[in-house]
């Protein structure tokens, strides 16, 4: 398991699953699900279509997450937010159907794609990965105050001076790099547990940001290797075991919420707010 | 003229009985989608429609892994995806994307469970038709099944009407007024989980939010009355549906030749451009109150 061909692959997943458990929390904190669901789902049809016409792979999911992001982020200011995020993604989808259908070399590798995959990571893949993840963990250090602030407390943010929407679509960069260097290691349909399930139950455990995204960064790397080994040993998709694993941890986060109010409110005799998701706790 | 036809629509397109069951399913599949699909975009609920359209491939794979029409599958697991996401708390509108997101993740980690099983025992591409359907492979002896489903959904929009569109509109007033307002946000839920996967069939389980948000939300730009919202967005979805079917068809005849085109390629792209069409044409102010279900912007990708 931690031999030859298996060292690229945990080099990689524990990138990515460092990466995703920063970026995800900021998208618990947003309440962005929609969005980081949307983006990795779309990129897909990148990949396909650059296996079509023989590009590098990691090119296609950045080119299709880069343009999902700023055709959210312009159809956005325009209309519904929800609305914008599914008609780009099934815009984004659409493509990728046709792209698929024009090419027949491709079969066994969509679900590879869709689902992830852990093995026949090769070693040229790590630098580029690492590349990225290193650009998405300094945009998040660099914009971590206005995106902690216009998150949690958007009208302070914008007393503050922090611009809402120039916010937002560095967010949505930043969701797209981290997309096209997650999607082919967990599989596009995905991602989103990873981005999701660690920060959530982090979130749930603290209110303290700093502290939160360390739990969330470690979650997230327990997930991902324990998937990988589970995958490894039962020949499994390891989606699977991402998927589960990151329900697993939000369930487990929401029992804690629960447990934690009503001890309070078994400790003080007078009712307590719940403790759960309210924004100034966070801040 | 006979000439011009001929150039539009290529020969043997009403002759042939795929076509035909393609346009009759896809065409009653567009018509629940769209009015169904009004009150998901009203409600604010376009990721918990997409999140049913993507849980029902858990369903789907299953079916096919047994051997039964993946119809069964896409309708039993999202409509039982919509109950658990009322039961984890979908209501509040901040955490509720959190709770979708987590239902549609752990839903699909399964369907790569089966999907694998389905390409390890047999390799009959069930994950690409599944994913991204096949109008022109629909079984005829499900035209039935179809129907009630679409009943069924369409039904329960159609009683609900009213309290849904107060709901809707103002959540607190309904409460006041006395709706359910539970109950009836459950039995939309169960309606959207039923229309997903309906188009789930024809135009692809994950492709099926298309059909489900794109009409509703271009209707919405063209009109503010819920009625005519309604009614319009049924016709956007039937239009592009059968254009798309047209479209697909005469695409065997493009180059390079001898290769279709997807239906799903063709729909998606025309409600896209309805969309566009839709909002690029201005002074369509009267739809603000309805289109603006919710405030929009302090809570960035909510909703």
């Amino acid at each position: 398991m931690f031999s030859g061909f298996m060292t690229n692959t945990w080099a990689v997943a524990s990138i990515v699953a460092v990466v995703a458990g920063v970026v995800g929390l900021f998208v618990v904190l947003r309440g962005a699900a929609f969005v980081a669901d949307a983006l990795p789902t779309g990129a897909f049809a990148g990949a396909a279509g650059a296996s079509l016409i023989g590009v590098n792979t990691l090119v296609g999911l950045g080119a299709f997450a880069l343009l999902g992001a700023l055709g959210i982020g312009w159809l956005g200011r325009r209309g519904r937010h929800d609305v914008a995020v599914a008609l780009a993604l099934v815009a984004m989808l659409g493509l990728g159907a046709l792209f698929l259908s024009f090419s027949t070399e491709y079969g066994p590798q969509i679900e590879a794609l869709l689902f992830g995959e852990v093995l026949g990571v090769s070693a040229t893949e790590i630098a580029p990965v690492a590349g990225l993840g290193a650009v998405c963990v300094a945009a998040v250090v660099v914009l971590y105050r206005p995106l902690l602030l216009s998150s949690v407390m958007p009208e302070l943010g914008e007393a503050r001076g922090v611009r809402e929407q120039r916010i937002e679509m560095c967010f949505l960069v930043v969701l797209a790099l981290t997309t096209a260097m997650a999607l082919p290691v967990v599989g596009a349909l995905l991602i989103f547990s990873l981005m999701i399930g660690p920060p959530a139950a982090a979130r749930s455990v603290t209110s303290r940001p700093l502290l939160a995204m360390a739990l969330s960064v470690v979650l997230a790397l327990v997930t991902v290797w324990a998937a990988i080994a589970a995958s490894y040993v039962s020949n499994w998709p390891v989606g699977f075991f991402v998927g589960t694993i990151g329900a697993a941890c939000y369930a487990a986060g929401r029992g804690w919420t629960v447990l934690r109010s009503r001890r309070l409110r078994r400790s003080q005799a007078s009712t307590l707010p719940p403790v759960a998701p309210t924004a100034s706790a966070m801040a | 003229m006979g000439r011009l036809l001929s150039l539009i629509v290529e020969p043997g397109f009403f002759t042939n009985a795929p076509v035909h069951v393609a346009l009759l399913a896809g065409g009653v599949v567009a018509v629940v989608s769209g009015v169904v699909g009004t009150f998901t975009v009203m409600r604010g609920q376009s990721y918990a429609g997409h999140a049913l359209a993507d849980v029902s491939v858990t369903g789907g794979s299953a079916s096919v892994l047994i051997g039964i029409s993946p119809l069964w599958g896409f309708a039993a697991t999202s409509v039982a995806a919509a109950g658990v996401m009322d039961m984890i708390g979908i209501r509040r509108p901040r955490g509720r994307d959190l709770a979708t997101g987590i239902v549609r993740g752990a839903g699909l980690g399964l369907a790569a469970l089966f999907l694998y099983w389905d390409t390890t025992h047999s390799a009959t591409g069930a994950t690409v038709t599944i994913l991204f359907g096949s109008m022109f492979t629909i079984d005829p002896s499900l035209l039935g099944v179809i129907a009630a489903f679409s009943l069924a959904a369409v039904g329960i929009v159609a009683v609900l009407y009213r309290p849904l569109l107060l709901s809707s509109a103002s959540p607190d007033l309904a409460v006041v007024r006395g709706v359910r307002v539970r109950t009836a946000g459950v039995l939309c839920l169960v309606a959207i989980a039923l229309a997903v996967s309906l188009s789930a069939l024809t135009i692809g389980a994950i492709l099926s939010t298309a059909l489900l948000i794109g009409p509703a939300a271009t209707a919405l730009r063209l009109t503010g009355r819920p009625g005519l919202v309604v009614a319009w967005s049924a016709l956007i979805g039937l239009a592009v549906t059968w254009l798309g079917v047209l479209l697909a068809y005469d695409s065997y005849y493009w180059p390079p030749a001898g290769h279709g085109w997807p239906v799903s390629f063709f729909v998606v792209t025309l409600i896209l451009l309805a969309y566009l069409l839709a909002l690029a044409r201005r002074g369509g102010s009267r739809a603000a109150p309805l289109e603006r279900g919710e405030p929009r912007g302090a809570q960035p990708g909510c909703g």
